[in-house]
């Protein structure tokens, strides 16, 4: 793009985002109070762990007093996101530590668990997109796509098990978890990248159907299109007519998508990281439902809805940039 | 792509993915609704001296780490999984339904009200939802099939509301208000028979994705107890024995939750070509 990037429009839309997002960030939140409020889970007995099953009655009911549990509902959630908002979302039970230590700690595993899996999507699902959509309906055509649905219906955590039994049993070529050797301790980033090689792979993976029947979808029909046709009439070579005209107007509106591909790469996360006991965020969630540590996972769900919010508002700016009819009015 | 401008051999290859899509969910409800009472083997019969043997023709699928049969082990779990894919499914189904056809039925302030909450719910990733509400309320049959029905209703709102939206300004809808049908009849008796395909062919595709999530809660130890074992639990347990090598108890509980998955994918893209001719067939997992 050659032009200059709108940055006017695109602030305001950012701002107008910004402030839709107000609501709904407090209504999520709200929400979580309310689920937790109905459920049997009980923040007293929860703080006190086992000391709770023999202290007596008077120490549980200042406990109760001291947490503010004996505040109504919506006294609580209003005390939370006062004081989440000034950088304090509580302590971690299961983790020992404050909240948000564990999610300045955790958050940058996982952004790079998350961004080597994007490029392997990205990578062989253009890849194998373009191919595919040479000859729709041919033989490569027909293997990739039937193994695109066959990987969209199987489960991550299942294919990276799998992958663990390969990669890691059978040839023992890859390390089948963690961060590091379990002998070490400190973190090399050589280390780390033989150990972000499976997880990175598989979340990948899981999240490539998707990238490759769009590329497929976007390539084959650009093939169809006037511009095409006239750089196949102008005697330009195949490739160039493949990559540099039905590429490039296939994957605009395929990149433009990308940023509301966040929930479904939070989901795969949450699995592989815990298949692959990745120290990121996701890993982290689940040991904090497993463990009820309800400050922990509250402020992990609200995370992951800014992060939602933050995938769409990207995804509808870029899409208004690739395409000026659609303008920054949403 | 319409029928006609499909050729003989295309035509013969969607009969051929059709009936066999049909023929593996026939096989697969049989097994769940037929082997548990007419098999006289007990699933959970520990035979420690076979454990952890490979595939074989007496054990099929091989056995577990304490020498159950995997293959009735499976097939008892795809029975759970089932189970709590279809009542969850068609409990977010009702759900949605309901919601979505009320909003656009009354239209103005509580269609856009409702339609605000859907979207707002809709930011949070379903799994990760799904995981808060099992976690607060203990994992259980219960808390698995209320947190995938309360995630999954929202998509089925948009489609029956917009399907709603656009049949309200039919004629048929028109002559059955000036006819002097009141609100709730017009609803009960015009539009939602109008959906029910729509939401028929939602349902079936919310099966497998509840089977899902299902699975996934349980391999995350936050769905149904191990005496429930779903597909779900066979993967979690089969977890240790990985790592010695043995690869079968985790591929077969994996293999039986494509298989179905991709039946039932296919029937309904068969269905939905059927009811809108003009769409093509995709997989919406």
């Amino acid at each position: 793009m050659n032009h200059r990037l709108p940055w006017g429009p695109m602030g305001r839309m950012a701002g107008r985002r910004a402030l839709l997002a107000v609501p709904v960030l407090a209504a999520v939140t709200f929400g979580v109070f309310a689920v937790a409020a109905a459920s049997p889970f009980d923040p007293v007995k929860a703080y006190a762990g086992t000391a709770g099953l023999t202290a007596s009655q008077e120490n549980l009911d200042q406990l109760r007093v001291n947490l503010g549990v004996d505040q109504p509902l919506v006294t609580r959630w209003w005390n939370w996101l006062t004081s989440a908002l000034s950088g304090d979302l509580g302590d971690s039970s299961v983790m020992r530590q404050p909240v948000a230590d564990v999610i300045g700690e955790r958050l940058g595993w996982s952004v790079l668990l998350a961004a080597s899996a994007f490029a392997v999507a990205v990578v062989l699902g253009t890849g194998l997109g373009v191919l595919a959509a040479r000859r729709p309906g041919g033989l490569l055509d027909r293997c990739v796509s039937s193994a695109a649905y066959t990987l969209e219906a199987a489960p991550a955590f299942w294919l990276g098990l799998l992958a663990i039994w390969f990669f890691a049993v059978e040839l023992d070529v890859l390390p089948a978890g963690g961060l590091t050797d379990a002998a070490s301790d400190t973190v090399t980033p050589g280390q780390v990248a033989t150990h972000l090689v499976l997880p990175a792979a598989v979340l990948g993976i899981s999240q490539l159907p998707w990238f490759f029947l769009y590329v497929r979808q976007g390539v084959a029909d650009a093939l169809d299109e006037d511009p095409v046709r006239g750089a196949r009439a102008r005697g330009l070579r195949e490739r160039t007519v493949l990559l540099g005209h039905a590429l490039r107007s296939g994957m605009l509106p395929m990149l433009t998508l990308i940023g509301s591909r966040v929930p479904e790469l939070i989901t795969g996360a949450l699995l592989v990281e815990t298949v692959f006991s990745w120290p990121g965020i996701a890993a982290a969630t689940v040991q904090a439902a497993t463990s009820v540590d309800f400050p922990l996972l509250a402020a992990l769900t609200v995370l992951a809805t800014v992060a939602v919010v933050l995938g769409n508002l990207l995804s509808d700016l870029l899409y208004a940039i690739a395409d000026p009819r659609v303008g920054f009015d949403g | 792509m319409a029928e006609s401008v499909l050729g003989p051999a295309r035509r013969t290859t969607r009969r051929i993915r059709v009936v066999s899509s049909a023929g593996i969910v026939a096989a697969v409800l049989l097994a769940v609704l037929l082997v548990p009472p007419l098999v006289q083997l007990d699933q959970q019969a520990v035979d420690l001296a076979a454990k952890l043997q490979p595939p074989s023709w007496q054990h099929p699928f091989g056995t577990d780490d304490v020498g159950r049969d995997l293959l009735l082990r499976c097939v008892y779990g795809l029975r759970v999984s089932l189970l709590v894919g279809v009542v969850a499914g068609l409990t977010a189904t009702v759900i949605g339904t309901a919601v979505g056809a009320l909003a656009a039925a009354f239209g103005g302030w509580t269609d856009r009200i409702v339609m605000r909450l859907v979207d707002t719910f809709s930011s949070v990733p379903h799994l990760l939802l799904g995981i808060f509400i099992v976690a607060m309320f203990r994992p259980g049959v219960g808390p698995v099939i209320v947190s995938v029905a309360l995630t999954h209703w929202l998509s089925t709102a948009r489609i029956v509301r917009s399907e709603v939206l656009s049949l309200r300004s039919r004629p048929f809808i028109d002559a059955a208000i000036s006819g002097g049908a009141s609100r709730g009849r017009v609803i009960v008796r015009h539009l939602l028979p109008a959906v029910l395909p729509q939401a028929g062919l939602a349902a079936v595709l919310m099966v497998p994705h509840a089977m899902w999530h299902e699975s996934a809660l349980s391999f995350l130890g936050l769905g149904l107890p191990t005496h429930q074992a779903s597909l779900g639990n066979l993967v979690q347990t089969a977890r240790g024995s990985l790592l010695a090598g043995d690869w079968w108890p985790t591929l077969f509980p994996g293999l039986f939750l494509i298989i179905p998955t991709l039946a039932l994918a296919g029937l309904a893209g068969a269905w939905r070509e059927r009811i809108n001719p003009r769409r093509r067939s995709e997989l919406m997992l």
